[in-house]
């Protein structure tokens, strides 16, 4: 149970990273609102937004029909399509290509759905090298750790920090300057790209009409990967369909102003099956490995919405919670508000405790380009949790294998005889004068100078008020002698009213 | 019209509740108070007890419904969005319930809210002066659910000797959300720290705003940091600035009444 919290108040205590993360996501969130102003003033995004959400619905309302044309039309213009129905299954599938090919090196894009299933670890382990090519994520896999942000995976990092990281991990002196530090990498990069045999990719979009992958980039990594190793393989949750291109223009409008704030990425690069006869470029193979992992448990149920996202990042900018924790706090791949919907739905089990990270605030709900309503999705969650039910209209019953864990039964004992005591008025009132009653003791200057049961917490950083000896409801009688002249003077309830007064 | 306490002001901070009653009498309204009222059941559907939520809930639609006032009026944005937009879908599987919650809904006001859009209040008529100057805080129901984002700044600029300083990250929560502010007690203190240093950049005397649960977090951090800067509940503010004696402009005590601390009670 104290796992999650355990996590945060580490998390917490690192100021370095804190600043940072705040900082960046803050940033962030303001070149994206910015985006939304100016979008707004030209009165396009409330239909961009609509057009956007609806193609991605499309392709989730007629999954099948999508999924089965985009595997056609990917096996017609000569790539292979793997199905896997959980993260071991599709690291198997890779696993089988890569030795098949025989190779020995392998390079990446930026792709969360491989880091969901471990696929960098278990190439590492059958002896296969590995290697990360966008900056961010190659400076985490020098850090040894996991992306902090499904956009920015070290955006928790100040400069100098990335520095060491270089220092100590290349044995190369760096100044602190991003600049050059880019330089560094991309020369130690260079090498990498031109020996690989393997190169994985996840994808942002997968246009069914045509077959097509499609990768929304900025540093021209993710074109090295798919252009120069002699075997491409694309990774992608099976969510990610988009049914043609028309329906693509808002979506690709939409995500670069989400993610980052840019109008237009700088890279934004289709594939559309292997190289051809007389092309000069581009892999001899290309197989795409489409991972269910419980995603289409969700389709039909009423957490369909969170299929929607188009992992853009946008929430976790947005969110006061991350703002504070960062993304490792969340002990998941997927953090912030979409990661605290999807995990406890893909991965079961202790990530039931996530939806606590939420103030329901609903400021991701209002940032997210395709509408997803993550707050509510949250409170769904919470509630599921409460009546011990995950995904109850979902077509197949929850995997056995992920058990959800409740709520307390001390916190479901207190809003049972909560809710018993509230349902009538005069309970209620009695609980109020029981309240301030037993307060008395512990009162000091109308606050509480200790705190008893559930107000524990509450009192570790805040002083909470005592209980008032005469609540509104008991000063009512009072205000309606006052009438409705102005008699501003009159005192209503004189004298203490307040213990320790 | 009805007006709608709220639990946490009833017992905890009164003089929202009595500030609330005063105004909107002084702006000539009949106001009643439902006795049956306890609570709308926002901690418990928030923290995913809907069961227990609807329970309460009902309790409190029972004694609004009863009533054959025109407009129900509460002094906090959350409870507002609370009977609002949540009401309505709580009652699923009661349809005379659910019928109820509609019907009230749809006469269901925000403080702020009522006095812009239905009274369309001018404060400057009625000579409103309160000279200090003042933050105003959005809670996140309110301006995101409720949709009531501008109400309670015409309504401050509308106030003599008032002037308001704008909170940078305006946006960002304060870290109250309910059951969340004891179930993740870091976080919610990191947030309210984040909260009060923007306040405190602004420079101003008060931090005011219309949901009493957001500042009595606010203003237990502040107090336990042993900071002395002030806290207001809007409805505070407004009846202080409206009241007779000061409309004038004449000796104005600048120390209102109760709001230096927000649950201190005022000696008035």
């Amino acid at each position: 149970m104290s796992g999650l919290r355990e996590r945060v108040k580490a998390e917490l205590a690192n100021t370095e990273k804190r600043r940072a993360s705040a900082t960046a996501t803050w940033g962030g969130h303001q070149a994206t609102v910015q985006q939304w102003r100016r979008l707004t003033a030209e009165r396009r995004l409330q239909s961009l937004r609509e057009r956007a959400r609806a193609a991605r619905d499309e392709a989730l309302n007629h999954h099948e029909r999508y999924l089965r044309q985009f595997a056609e039309n990917v096996r017609r213009v000569g790539g292979q399509v793997h199905f896997a129905a959980d993260g071991a299954e599709a690291v198997q599938q890779v696993l089988a290509i890569v030795r098949q090919v025989g190779a020995r090196l392998v390079v990446k894009a930026k792709s969360m759905v491989t880091e969901e299933i471990g696929l960098r670890q278990a190439l590492t382990e059958t002896g296969v090298e590995v290697v990360e090519t966008d900056l961010g994520e190659y400076i985490m896999q020098l850090k040894g750790e996991p992306p902090s942000h499904i956009t920015a995976p070290a955006i928790h990092l100040s400069e100098e920090h990335v520095a060491e990281v270089f220092r100590r991990s290349l044995g190369e002196e760096v100044p602190v300057d991003p600049q050059a530090m880019t330089a560094l990498a991309r020369r130690r990069l260079r090498s990498k790209f031109l020996s690989a045999e393997v190169g994985i990719t996840g994808a942002n979009f997968a246009v069914a009409e045509t077959g097509s992958i499609v990768l929304v980039t900025n540093e021209g990594n993710a074109d090295l990967t798919t252009s120069l190793p002699r075997v491409m393989i694309v990774v992608m949750g099976l969510e990610k369909l988009v049914p043609d291109w028309a329906s693509l223009e808002p979506l690709i409008t939409l995500l670069p102003r989400a993610g980052t704030g840019q109008n237009m990425t700088v890279y934004v690069t289709a594939i559309t099956g292997p190289r051809r006869d007389g092309e000069v470029d581009g892999p001899e193979e290309l197989h795409v490995v489409v991972l269910d992992g419980g995603r289409s448990r969700l389709l039909g149920s009423k957490y369909q919405d969170a299929l929607r996202c188009i992992r853009c990042g946008g929430c976790l900018d947005a969110c006061p919670v991350f703002r504070q924790v960062g993304g490792h706090a969340y002990g998941s791949t997927y953090s912030g508000p979409i990661g605290v919907v999807i995990t406890p739905l893909l991965r079961g089990g202790e990530a039931w405790e996530l939806p606590d990270l939420c103030s329901v605030c609903g400021l991701c709900t209002e940032t997210c380009p395709v509408q997803v309503p993550l707050h509510r999705l949250i409170l769904e969650l919470r509630a599921d949790r409460a009546r011990g039910v995950p995904v109850p209209e979902a077509p197949e019953p929850a995997d056995p294998a992920m058990p959800l864990p409740g709520f307390s039964e001390a916190e479901q004992w207190l809003f049972r005889l909560w809710a018993w005591a509230w349902s009538d008025p005069a309970r209620y009132r009695a609980s109020t004068w029981l309240a301030s009653r037993l307060a008395m003791p512990a009162a000091r200057d109308g606050y509480l100078a200790w705190f008893p049961g559930p107000l524990a917490r509450w009192g570790q950083g805040r002083d909470f008020p005592a209980p008032a000896v005469k609540p509104f409801h008991a000063r009512w009688a009072e205000l309606q002698e006052e009438g409705d002249g102005d008699d501003p003077g009159r005192p209503v309830s004189p004298g203490p009213d307040r213990v320790g007064l | 019209m009805s007006l709608v306490a709220t639990c946490v002001v009833d017992i905890l901070w009164p003089e929202v509740a009595v500030s609330t009653v005063r105004l909107l009498r002084r702006l000539g309204c009949q106001v009643s108070f439902p006795e049956g009222q306890t609570c709308c059941g926002q901690p418990a559907f928030n923290a995913g007890y809907r069961e227990e939520a609807a329970r309460v809930a009902a309790c409190t639609l029972e004694a609004l419904s009863g009533s054959e006032d025109e407009y129900v009026v509460t002094p906090s944005g959350s409870c507002a969005a609370m009977i609002r937009t949540v009401w309505p879908t709580l009652f699923a599987d009661q349809p005379e319930r659910q019928a109820a919650a509609r019907r009230l809904a749809g006469r269901t006001y925000e403080l702020s809210e009522f006095l812009v859009k239905v009274l369309r209040v001018d404060l400057r008529a009625l000579g409103a002066r309160f000279p200090a100057t003042v933050a105003y805080h959005h809670s996140c129901h309110m301006t995101r659910e409720l949709g009531v984002r501008s109400e309670p700044l015409i309504l401050l600029d509308q106030i003599e000797g008032l002037r308001r300083r704008p909170l940078e990250r305006a946006d960002l929560c304060c870290g109250f959300g309910g059951t969340f502010s004891v179930k993740m007690p870091e976080v919610a203190e990191a947030m309210a720290d984040d909260k009060l240093a923007d306040f405190e950049a602004t420079g101003a005397e008060y931090l005011v705003g219309a949901d009493a649960a957001c500042l009595i977090h606010l203003q237990g951090r502040l107090r336990r940091l042993g900071k002395t800067a002030r806290v207001m509940h809007l409805a505070e503010l407004l009846e202080q600035a409206t009241r007779p004696g000061n409309a004038g402009g004449s000796a104005y005590d600048k120390r209102p009444a109760s709001s230096a601390d927000p649950v201190k009670g005022g000696a008035r």
